[in-house]
């Protein structure tokens, strides 16, 4: 068994900003007054990375972020281990004034409180897979003998075993990204950063990655940012959704409040594509006022379940309408198959 | 219209007088160094004055399977390991084994200290934007410039003999180990790098576990090159007084033997056969697994 994360921490960002090139602070004033980001690389050659970006990331939850490609995603999530210094702002990890840490003390923080998975995996191509695994812990100076068993129970976990003395090379994507998950579960850090660690997979691949890292959190409970461009994806994995555009946050709040309204028309497109049959509840979409609908079909079915799972039993048993039982079996209300099929094809 | 067909330079009288006494100022300088510059360089005297005596007291058929062995760990390759067994049985069977122990002695020795001097050169480069755009102009100089003209003021310094000539050839040869150190350590993977720091590695376990790694090929292929040019000195190096296959070469010259030119001429173009295919192979091992190009 994978030993438990003792501490479970959780992140909050206040106010921060990040303007690339020379002579950042310099322009400070006119971001804050509102210059956006092509007057700011037209006019005065420097970047806008973050606006004013205000997150607060509970403990143990998978906090997912998304945008267009350029949108800040990488430079947000490469500020909660410091990998990039912020322009200005705050960042608080599990009580820890994270921007306030020297040198020595950033190391250690980045030793013990974060750990890293990335998009086209950063393995080390001249180690084999369990030197891949335990590097953290060689980095932390742990005895070889504790943090190979380490790295191999995490290899185990994510399903490698036998492949323990095999290089990066001589495996697939999906078994790589396996290494750097498994690389970075074996330092037990309770925060987990996700550059788009599933992007670079095949679809196929991309979710069972997705079980995989959904049934490790259900054991370890880490703090999660995890990024991605894909909404099918984010809607699997993420607690909460944050929406990143041009370095600002223009929405963000849990993934249903993030289909079923969206904030602007940058979030609809991302929202459009979703297949919200396979998303949505049916409590979410049935009404709840019995007069509404005429006496129901003798069909029930659970709110729980998707829209896509309440029109298969629906048309299956010809009903057009059913009634809604609620957690304790009761029924809450009722929906029509006109109504399941009118939010699964609408568009935003 | 004289004026238009020689360019006008700068008065004859001022120029003699700027080279006299530039001349004259290193020549005191020479003189005054000299001895201590002498003490400086003694331990070099005496490593390849050592080494050289050793490699003309060990037994050839020592020498030849210890060529064979090290041909063997670097390539893993039989073919290889034949060649150079033979390159060297050949050099001995023509007489010019003694001279090229001892062109084998100083290029060892000239390698080694190049090594040594050239791989923290180029980390340091690596490390700081500033300093790699003030020595790379440097070693584009130092490359370019023809390779008597750093025998003159080693001369003036040291004098004649074997550690003037390793000077020289270790100035010659240092530029592609700076060079492709700097290269391979700054073409590291940027997520890898990123990877290293995000796990908390220090700047120096960042160095040994992820960026000399894997910049290896790459500095071995600095270090063949350098090799590659500290023979191509040898010839120029015999000229002060530097013992090996330069000599009879240099005598060749002089009175126009053209078999003992060409002999001594192969016998350093199969040592430098040798280094490089060896040298070459290793590389190649060790770019296995170690993602060169690979994004
Ligand atoms: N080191 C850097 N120097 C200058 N600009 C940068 C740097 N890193 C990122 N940027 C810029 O910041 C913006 C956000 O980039 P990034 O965070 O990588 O976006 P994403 O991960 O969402 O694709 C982009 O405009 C990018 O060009
Ligand atoms: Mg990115």
């Amino acid at each position: 068994m994978v030993e438990r994360t003792a501490r479970s921490v959780g992140i909050r960002i206040e106010g921060l900003y990040k303007i690339f090139g020379p002579t950042p602070a310099r322009f400070m004033p006119m971001v804050q007054a509102g210059m956006d980001k092509d007057e700011l690389v037209r006019s005065h050659g420097h970047i806008l990375g973050l606006r004013d970006i205000d997150m607060e990331i509970a403990p143990g939850t998978l906090q997912v972020i998304m945008g267009l490609s350029g949108s800040g995603k990488s430079t947000l999530i490469r500020h909660i281990n410091r990998l990039v210094e912020p322009t200005s702002g705050k960042l608080t990890i599990g009580g820890i004034d994270v921007l306030a840490l020297d040198g020595s003390e950033l190391t250690e923080f980045r030793r013990t409180y974060t750990a890293m998975v990335f998009q086209k995996f950063g393995l080390l191509p001249h180690r084999t897979v369990l030197q891949n695994a335990a590097y953290g812990l060689e980095v932390q100076n742990v005895p070889a003998r504790r943090r190979r068993e380490t790295a191999m129970r995490w290899l185990e976990r994510v399903g490698l075993d036998g492949f323990e003395n095999k290089y990066p090379d001589e495996l697939s994507g999906g078994m790589q990204q396996r290494v750097g998950l498994a690389r970075a579960l074996a330092v037990d850090a309770p925060v987990l950063l996700m550059d788009e660690a599933f992007s670079a997979l095949d679809p196929l691949i991309r979710v069972e990655m997705q079980d995989v890292l959904l049934g490790i959190q259900e054991e370890v409970r880490k703090t999660i940012i995890f990024i991605t461009h894909d909404l099918d994806e984010a809607l699997r994995l993420g607690d909460r959704i944050a929406m990143l555009r041009d370095g600002e946050v223009v929405q963000q709040g849990t993934s249903e409040e993030i289909v079923l309204e969206p904030a602007d028309d940058y979030v609809r497109r991302f929202v459009r594509e979703v297949n919200r049959g396979r998303f949505v509840r049916v409590d979410a979409v049935m009404s709840s006022d019995g007069a509404a609908l005429p006496p129901g079909s003798g069909v029930t079915v659970d709110g729980a379940i998707t829209l896509e799972q309440a029109a298969r039993i629906m048309a299956g048993s010809g009903a057009e309408t059913a009634d809604v039982l609620g957690a304790d079996g009761a029924i809450v209300g009722s929906v029509s198959l006109r109504r399941i099929v009118s939010t699964m094809i609408a568009n935003g | 219209m004289d004026w238009l067909l020689s360019f006008p330079h700068i008065d004859r009288r001022i120029l003699t007088a700027l080279k006299t006494s530039v001349d004259a100022w290193f020549r005191d300088v020479a003189r005054a160094l000299g001895s201590a510059a002498d003490l400086v360089f003694h331990p070099l005297h005496v490593a390849l004055g050592g080494f050289e005596r050793f490699m003309l007291t060990v037994p050839w058929p020592l020498v030849i399977a210890f060529v064979a062995l090290v041909a063997w760990l670097g390539s893993r390759s039989i073919k290889l390991v034949l060649g150079c067994v033979s390159i060297f049985v050949l050099i001995g069977l023509f007489d010019m084994w003694e001279d090229t122990m001892k062109t084998v002695s100083m290029i060892f020795v000239c390698s080694m200290l190049t090594i040594v001097l050239g791989i923290p050169l180029g980390i340091a480069t690596a490390r700081s934007e500033r300093l790699q755009k003030a020595v790379l102009p440097l070693l584009d100089v130092m490359q370019t410039m023809p390779s008597f003209v750093y025998l003159i003021p080693v001369v003036m310094l040291l004098g004649i003999g074997r550690v003037p000539g390793l000077i020289a050839v270790v100035i010659y040869s240092l530029p592609p180990i700076i060079r492709l150190t700097n290269l391979g350590i700054r073409l590291v993977d940027r997520e890898v790098i990123e990877a290293a720091d995000a796990f908390g590695s220090t700047g120096r376990q960042k160095l040994f576990t992820v960026q000399l790694p894997l910049a290896l090929p790459t500095i071995m292929a600095g270090v063949n090159q350098a090799i590659m040019m500290a023979l191509g000195m040898v010839v120029i190096a015999a000229m002060i007084g530097v013992q090996g296959l330069g000599q009879p070469v240099l005598k060749a010259i002089a009175n126009q033997y053209f078999t003992l030119g060409v002999f001594n001429g192969l016998a350093i173009v199969g040592i430098a056969i040798v280094f490089d295919r060896i040298s070459q192979a290793y590389g190649e091992r060790l770019q296995r697994h170690r993602g060169i190009g690979r994004g």
